[in-house]
């Protein structure tokens, strides 16, 4: 019943639009006939589509990751709410400690392959705006419920690319919280993403089989036309003289994902590259002392006073006995040396040699049992990542370090002083600094 | 099964994964719901939106048709049977690194306009570099697309005399 009211009151619309117009078309931008570029078409949505499809597919992968790294089913390591019913698959993973650039490498990914992502994305949603404006709006409730999964899809992924690119930026001009509200919107996102697929996959090979996958490209801008297409809904119905031929067009999109690329792949990968990082957050220069690298969060941000960093700090560790140990008592303990990364979430890294006390040496003092979890405590007293648990694996990795000094120096104060943990892949945040408590206990 | 496909506008298969696809949704939206400011999550959601479809794609789109039709009478050939006009528009010249530069702009604003005033903080440094980088950047893209421009165009000249 409701289908036929819909059916009809949209459908007689629809009928009188097919009607001779007298006069000039509507060309207002909210009307599909505004759209005119002969550009816009079935070939052009689907090799944008095709590039952006195994983007969105690493980015939505790397971000999981992500999420497992920061292991959020041990103590005080979820950010925000809980997993829901996806608990188990998260109890289940295990973050390893194997290999020191895993974190790096995912999040420089993450960030990389998203932000290569984000001008196909925009070039896609300009091939196919005059969708938005079709007559009639809705033809069938299919139909209707296609263009709620649009909304859900357009939505999704502006929401999470718009957070995702303010978030590196430390810029959040909204009220909720960040990581959640990325994450759970991430879902929504796929979901329509997974929908859209199956509903254009066939639209996509009509498109590649009529026109070629790369034939167009061959066309310099005299020869440039509208698509001969068959759906002729999604051509525009009265195309403008090109301006652009589509190889140019594509040229330029591909031109500024790669710019981009090397741009956000530079602030990961560092060293000469960070140069490249113009634009990105964490394409700075310290210096060349031994602590001149990039920070994520200053002492005095977090609160740190120097009268607790002084002679006076003490190391409470706790096991199955308790010990309080000074830095000087720490620093007669065998030390080790390990080249490890700092790997921030939000896509960059610094990779410095650190030197300390392995984890598992004040684990044993401790007298802690093999498959205790550990539990680190800062100095720094509220805030967000002012604590951080680590799994069995992790305590254990030789490289694993309450670490001292960096590049054969004392920590600086932003960089910790007085220890710090340092595990390898570990998400950045969770090399907790200013270390206050290390507290062994069953998970 | 014809007359479900009939009255719905598609097979049984599409019912399915739409409802399916709208579950995910409908459950991403419930966690949401826990989070602090779910109202405010809706509206960025919604808002994004409006934002791309209504507001920033037109205009850009508006700003285009008028650049080209300011740029017609170079497309045009200067007299009936005249060659075809050269595959080389200044239009393209000026607007793909004005487009380049805006979606910079659009990603980096923040740090540009020094907006992002957490990233002290987090990294102890000023973002008061991020303005002149961007416009230096800028005026990279236009010298390169005007070099660029003087090459064609000059190509395409002695192609269509020699």
């Amino acid at each position: 019943m409701l289908i036929r009211l819909l059916e009809k009151g949209f459908g007689k619309r629809a009928d009188a639009r097919r009607l001779p117009v007298p006069g000039p078309p509507n060309r207002g931008p909210f009307n599909r006939d505004f759209w005119r570029s002969p550009l816009r078409g079935p070939w052009l949505a689907s090799l944008l589509s095709a590039a952006l499809l195994p983007l969105l597919v690493v980015t939505a992968l790397t971000g999981f990751l992500s999420h497992v790294a920061y292991e959020t089913e041990l103590p005080g390591n979820a950010i925000g709410g809980s997993d829901g019913i996806l608990a188990p698959i998260y109890r289940a993973l295990d973050w390893p400690a194997g290999w020191a650039w895993l974190y790096a490498v995912n999040q420089g990914v993450h960030i990389v392959a998203g932000f290569a992502a984000a001008p196909i994305l925009l070039a896609k949603l300009w091939a196919v705006i005059h969708k938005l404006w079709e007559r009639p709006a809705v033809r069938t409730l299919a139909h209707l419920l296609e263009r709620i999964s649009l909304a859900l899809l357009v939505g999704g992924a502006l929401f999470v690319f718009v957070t995702g690119v303010f978030n590196i930026q430390i810029y959040y001009p909204w009220k909720f919280s960040f990581v959640p509200s990325h994450y759970w919107a991430s879902f929504i996102f796929l979901g329509a993403l997974a929908f859209h697929i199956a509903l254009k996959f066939p639209v996509m090979r009509k498109a590649f089989r009529e026109n070629g996958v790369v034939a167009p490209l061959r066309r310099d801008l005299a020869s440039t036309a509208a698509e001969a297409s068959s759906a002729s809904e999604s051509v525009p119905t009265d195309p403008a003289p090109p301006t652009i031929s589509r190889r140019g067009f594509v040229a330029v999109v591909g031109g500024t994902s790669v710019g981009l690329t090397v741009m956000m792949a530079g602030q990961s990968i560092g060293g000469p590259l960070r140069d490249l990082a113009v634009l990105a957050p964490r394409g700075r220069d310290y210096g060349s002392g031994p602590n001149d690298f990039q920070i994520n969060k200053t002492a005095s941000a977090a609160g740190i006073e120097s009268t607790r960093t002084g002679p006076s700090w003490t190391l409470e560790l706790v096991g199955t006995r308790k010990e309080m140990l000074t830095r000087d008592e720490l620093l007669v303990m065998t030390q080790a040396t390990h080249d490890l990364p700092i790997a921030c979430v939000e896509g960059w890294s610094t990779t410095q040699s650190w030197t300390g006390v392995p984890l598992r040496d004040l684990a044993r003092l401790a007298g802690a049992r093999e498959d205790d979890i550990l539990l680190v405590e800062s100095l720094q007293e509220s805030g967000s990542f002012r604590d951080a648990a680590l799994h069995p694996a992790q305590i254990s990795d030789p490289r694993s370090l309450l670490a001292l000094k960096v590049n054969g120096a004392d920590l600086s104060l932003d960089h910790g002083f007085p220890a710090r943990i340092i595990v390898p892949a570990l998400p950045g945040v969770h090399n907790t600094k200013w270390v206050a408590s290390m507290t062994f206990r069953s998970a | 099964m014809a007359r479900f496909a009939r009255n719905y506008g598609a097979g049984p298969l599409h019912l399915l994964s739409a409802l399916a696809s709208f579950a995910v949704a409908g459950y991403a939206a419930l966690r949401i719901r826990e989070l602090g400011a779910p109202g405010n999550v809706a509206f960025w959601f919604v808002g994004v939106i409006v934002a791309h479809d209504l507001l920033l794609l037109p205009l850009y789109s508006l700003v285009q048709s008028v650049a080209s039709r300011l740029s017609r009478a170079q497309a045009r050939p200067a007299r009936a049977g005249a060659p075809p006009p050269p595959g080389v528009l200044l239009l393209n010249h000026v607007r793909v690194p004005a487009m380049i530069a805006g979606l910079l702009f659009g990603l980096f604003f923040p740090a540009i306009l020094g907006r992002n005033e957490g990233y002290v903080d987090a990294s102890g440094l000023e973002s008061d570099v991020y303005l002149g980088r961007w416009l230096a950047l800028t005026a990279a893209l236009f010298v390169l697309s005007g070099l660029l421009y003087a090459v064609r165009r000059g190509r395409s000249l002695a192609a269509h005399t020699g």
